[in-house]
């Protein structure tokens, strides 16, 4: 018996150890990716994009490969030996003679870089033996990535903001955000103009149009009635009054229109405001101004 | 007397199977695709089971490997101490045998129960395969009770007529020859290492019947189906397991299996996982034994029992070191399959979630040579004669400590921004980031290898004295040492050529990096002549000179030269690195091959310094095998949750999704907790089981460390 005990007490002390050992490491628990439907309506380009980040870091996996540590894939976001950020480089490629995919923009290279890989493998990076002409990267449409259309848009949008230039993905139109933590801040997209103009407080410093403005005619900002006439000639160079209009819902500080000061109006609209909304707002602004 | 523990199991079996039915019961009420039992977490749950089944299942697949080996040594021999081993190793077989089975079972329920859906889809891509699985059994079975139950009745070595034997050989030729058919591609052309595989394992069945001119050797033989059989189940059973991480025949719009139980069985990496499984297997068979053994001469009251399982201990210890030198090939091998199957797989596997559990991994492995050599130290007490070698065995030991730290350096973790900080804002640590990389990881490795062979090589010289030149012992050994020489040269031959010829267009590199194939071709051609010069020198009775000098040659060429070439092919021609590390690999091969060659003939009939004193040995030796048991259980298991754990949350990899609560990755610490429990539960079932073999044998008492014959039951 006393054996045995000697024995049972080693083995219990090995495994205690191994156990220690074990947990003085450091502890990953990698949870898998969210399976939330995900409903782009009323969605911002910053909220699109952001999407887009986090899909790159959880359910693409992207970083697993695109990292400067393993660099077993080349860089995408920053400007590296690879060359400059792949939304940058991306243009080039088209031009490049070991191109090989149907791609015509910028756009769709970054989505068909991902879904046919090997379309063009950068050099050093393709599987041994292919002389670069196959990627080690899977499909990511398909397989155990296996990411929908909306979702692979949401990468180009980070893609393209990352590296600093224009998000040219078109938004899709769905259904009202499932995101629990925004169903408790934000009971969702208005239903009418009228709406928007009482969420945002525009008539606090705006004329606004189509609007009871009971009376009062603000002039802490410009008017918004009849901009076509009002902008005529006045927009800034390479604008168009949509762009214009939904450039200073967005970036207010962009252009401040004479006679107005900088910093008034508040610069959060992007993150505040859904997509559906920012269009209302233009689409009614710009029609408002046809009807008069 | 074997009766009493099978239907104890049988009982167990069918309470566990009505346990089971009831929880089905329960369990189908559920949504469908998952099921839960009395609120446990159904991963965990089969989780634990699959674990001790295959715990089970690799004892019981390990041990009749080198059983049979051992009976058929002891045949050959004429000795009956062998004899008595092989059987009381079987005896250990047949009583696990029964459990692994109970647990295959459960496991069965288990899957149908708790995960419905899942094993549907399983059942319908694998449902011929599932019923060959059944089949095989039956010959598994009868093959080892005629084994084990016919081990007396069989044990006559009077001669057969010739034509028997005739017959028999006929039948090897004919299995041998379908084995040249299979690895040259008769049968069809398969993905990687499947032919290769099972033309050896063919070439081994075919070479059975060339034993058979005897009763005895019909027992040889019978072991050797036994081991046929068990591969085969092994070899179905690992098809389901690779399927689930490189699943085939899907139809890639659907998502749905579309191919024949031949497809699905013939995954990219059923091949690789079984190669790996299977010297596991032997590993984790003698170190289980080797834990027997311990147990056993702690408790011994007799100086006889002591010698008897000190013996026994000492030889398990060999068998598991056997299974253990290849495994980190057969590993590199398996990773780069995973790798290819999946770059996504592959990168979470050392350099994301899992790159913390292969170091646990490396300590465990390390840990399992380190200890091994120590207790061949320790061993070297009780060889008269050994005192002449002991003071260089702890040198090799600190080479193996300190290649088992270099082994341990990460390069790629994840690392939290207090640690980045802490290294001076670099992902990588400013003096050891280069011990972290291939390189080094390899050139120790190899080291280790190289390091504990030579600690068994001066090990089995510790009590030889005056050698009987080889140029007196007639022709056998210079045509054994010239076949060795021969296959030495021709392994490292063949490479060099390859090397020399290697286009480097073949490895995506430009024209100019051919230097570097060129460099590593001319070095293998210098260890081909080292053969010729070493074999020569062995044959012309400096046989001690010449292990020397070719040693010397392989330290310096695996270890020190490709060891840093390899960082200069890594900075300038990296995708030559691999063809560096089977360069490396194919040398120390030789090394083993050569050296032992010569060994055997060197000390042939070499007059002893004294009598072995088996027995007499500390104590510590005997908790050395303990913790090799214990550690080669852990390894396993934790090995097992990688493999497992790459599928991340997909029970079918890209094909079926895990939409479970419990499809996230757990931590390490969860993982040990698994591990360590299984383990637990593992050892103490075996302890139970082996406690209950002991009872059959109560009263009858054997010493085969000793010369006289042993009493065979």
């Amino acid at each position: 018996m006393k054996t045995l005990l000697q024995i049972l007490a080693f083995s219990l002390m090995v495994i205690y150890g191994y156990t220690w050992f074990s947990n003085s490491i450091p502890q990953m628990q990698s949870q898998p990716p969210s399976e939330e439907e995900i409903s782009l309506e009323g969605m911002t380009l910053e909220g699109y994009a952001a999407l887009g980040e986090k899909i790159y870091e959880g359910k693409g996996t992207c970083p697993l490969c695109h990292n400067a540590v393993g660099h077993r894939a080349p860089l995408l976001i920053e400007t590296s030996d690879d060359g400059q950020p792949v939304a940058v480089r991306s243009t080039d490629r088209l031009q490049d003679l070991r191109y090989k995919g149907d791609a015509e923009s910028a756009e769709e290279y970054l989505r068909e870089s991902m879904i046919k890989p090997s379309a063009f493998v950068v050099v050093g990076f393709g599987k041994t033996g292919s002389g670069d002409t196959i990627s080690p990267m899977p499909d990511v449409s398909a397989g155990s990535i296996n990411l929908s259309e909306v979702e692979i848009n949401a990468v180009i949008a980070y893609l393209q903001q990352a590296a600093g230039i224009d998000i040219t993905v078109s938004l899709p139109i769905g259904e009202i955000d499932v995101d629990e933590e925004d169903e408790t801040e934000d009971p969702g997209p208005v239903k009418d103009f009228s709406q928007l103009v009482e969420k945002y407080e525009c008539k606090v410093c705006h004329v606004v149009p189509n609007v009871d403005m009971e009376g009062e005619e603000p002039d802490m900002g410009p008017s918004l009635v009849n901009m076509a006439e009002q902008y005529k000639g006045k927009l800034p160079a390479g604008y168009s009054l949509e762009d214009y209009i939904r450039t200073s819902i967005l970036k207010p500080n962009e252009h401040i229109a004479m006679g107005f000061e900088s910093d008034i109006m508040p610069d959060d609209l992007s993150e505040r405001m859904r997509v559906s909304e920012l269009e209302m707002a233009v689409q009614t602004i710009i029609g408002a101004g046809k009807g008069n | 007397m074997y009766k009493v523990p099978k239907s104890r199991v049988t009982k167990v079996v069918a309470m566990a199977m009505a346990m089971i039915f009831v929880a089905s019961s329960q369990a189908l009420a559920g949504d469908g695709d998952y099921g839960q039992v009395f609120g446990l977490s159904s991963r965990k749950l089969v989780w634990f089971i699959a674990q001790m089944h295959l715990y089970l299942g690799a004892f019981v697949l390990g041990v009749p490997i080198f059983a049979v080996l051992i009976e058929y040594i002891g045949f050959r021999n004429g000795d009956k101490k062998f004899d008595g081993l092989a059987k009381e190793f079987t005896g250990l077989l047949s009583v696990a045998y029964a459990t692994t089975a109970a647990l295959g079972g459960l496991l069965l329920f288990v899957f149908v129960a708790l995960y419905p859906t899942f094993f549907s889809f399983m059942a319908n891509a694998f449902g011929d395969a599932m019923i060959f699985y059944a089949l095989l059994f039956f010959g598994e079975t009868l093959c080892l009770y005629v084994y084990y139950y016919g081990w007396d009745w069989m044990n006559d070595t009077s001669p057969w007529p010739k034509l028997v034997g005739y017959s028999f050989a006929a039948m090897g030729v004919g299995t041998i020859l379908l084995a040249a058919g299979v690895q040259f591609g008769a049968f069809g052309h398969y993905h990687g290492a499947i032919q290769p595989f099972w033309a050896v394992v063919l070439v081994i069945a075919g070479l059975g019947f060339f034993v058979v001119k005897s009763k005895k050797g019909l027992h040889v033989w019978v072991g050797v189906w036994l081991n046929v059989f068990g591969t085969l189940i092994m070899m179905v059973a690992n098809s389901w397991a690779a399927y689930m991480m490189s699943p085939s025949g899907i139809d890639p719009n659907t998502g749905q299996f579309v191919g024949t139980t031949l497809d699905a069985v013939m995954n990219t990496l059923w091949a690789p996982i079984g190669i790996h499984r299977m010297l596991g297997n032997i590993a984790f068979g003698g170190f289980v034994a080797g834990a027997y053994a311990a147990v056993k001469f702690i408790g011994s009251t007799t100086p006889e029992d002591r010698a008897h399982y000190d013996w026994m201990g000492y030889v398990s210890n060999f068998v598991g070191i056997c299974g253990l030198i290849p495994l980190p090939f057969a590993g590199y091998y398996l990773g780069r399959e995973v790798y290819s199957n999946s770059a996504v797989m592959g990168n979470n596997m050392m350099g994301g979630d899992f790159s913390w559990t292969f170091i646990i991994q490396a300590m465990l492995v390390g840990s399992l040579f380190l200890i091994s050599c120590y207790y061949l130290w320790i061993g070297m007490e009780r060889i008269p004669g050994a005192e002449r070698y002991r003071g260089f065995v702890k040198y090799l030991n600190a080479f193996v400590l300190i290649s088992f730290a270099i082994w341990l350096t990460p390069h790629n973790m994840p690392l939290t921004g207090a640690e980045v900080s802490a290294m001076g804002g670099s992902q990588y640590h400013p003096t050891l980031k280069y011990l972290g990389l291939m390189p080094a990881k390899n050139a120790v490795v190899n080291l280790i290898i190289i390091s504990t062979f030579i600690s068994f090589m001066l090990y089995r010289r510790a009590n030889m004295g005056d050698m009987v030149p080889i140029s007196k012992q007639g022709k056998g050994p210079v045509i054994a040492i010239s076949i060795a020489a021969f296959i030495c040269l021709y392994l490292i031959g063949q490479y060099a050529w390859a090397m020399y010829s290697l286009d480097p267009q073949e490895l995506d590199l430009p024209p100019d990096r051919v230097q570097y194939f060129k460099t590593v071709a001319m070095l293998l051609f210098a260890t081909c002549l080292m053969i010729v010069i070493s074999s020569v020198l062995a044959i012309k009775d400096k046989g001690v000179l010449a292990q020397y000098i070719y040693l010397a040659w392989i330290i310096f060429s695996v270890v020190i030269f490709l060891g840093v070439y390899g960082f200069v092919v890594m900075e300038k021609a990296s995708p030559f690195l691999r063809n560096i590390a089977v360069s490396q690999f194919i040398q120390l091969i030789s090394a083993i091959v050569l050296v032992t060659a010569i060994d055997i003939f060197l000390f042939r009939g070499a007059k002893s310094m004294g009598e072995m004193r088996w027995g007499q040995i500390s104590s510590r030796s005997q908790y050395a095998l303990l913790t090799l048991c214990i550690f080669i259980t852990f390894n396993m298991g934790l090995m097992g949750f990688i493999r497992s754990g790459l599928r991340t949350d997909w029970h079918i990899y890209g094909v079926l999704k895990d939409t479970s609560e419990w499809a996230f990755t757990p931590t390490n610490f969860t993982m040990t907790v698994m591990v360590s429990m299984a383990t637990l539960v593992f050892l103490s079932a075996v302890a139970i089981m082996f406690w209950l073999s002991a009872i059959s044998k109560a009263g009858k008492k054997s010493n085969p460390a000793q010369a006289e014959p042993v009493e065979v039951q």
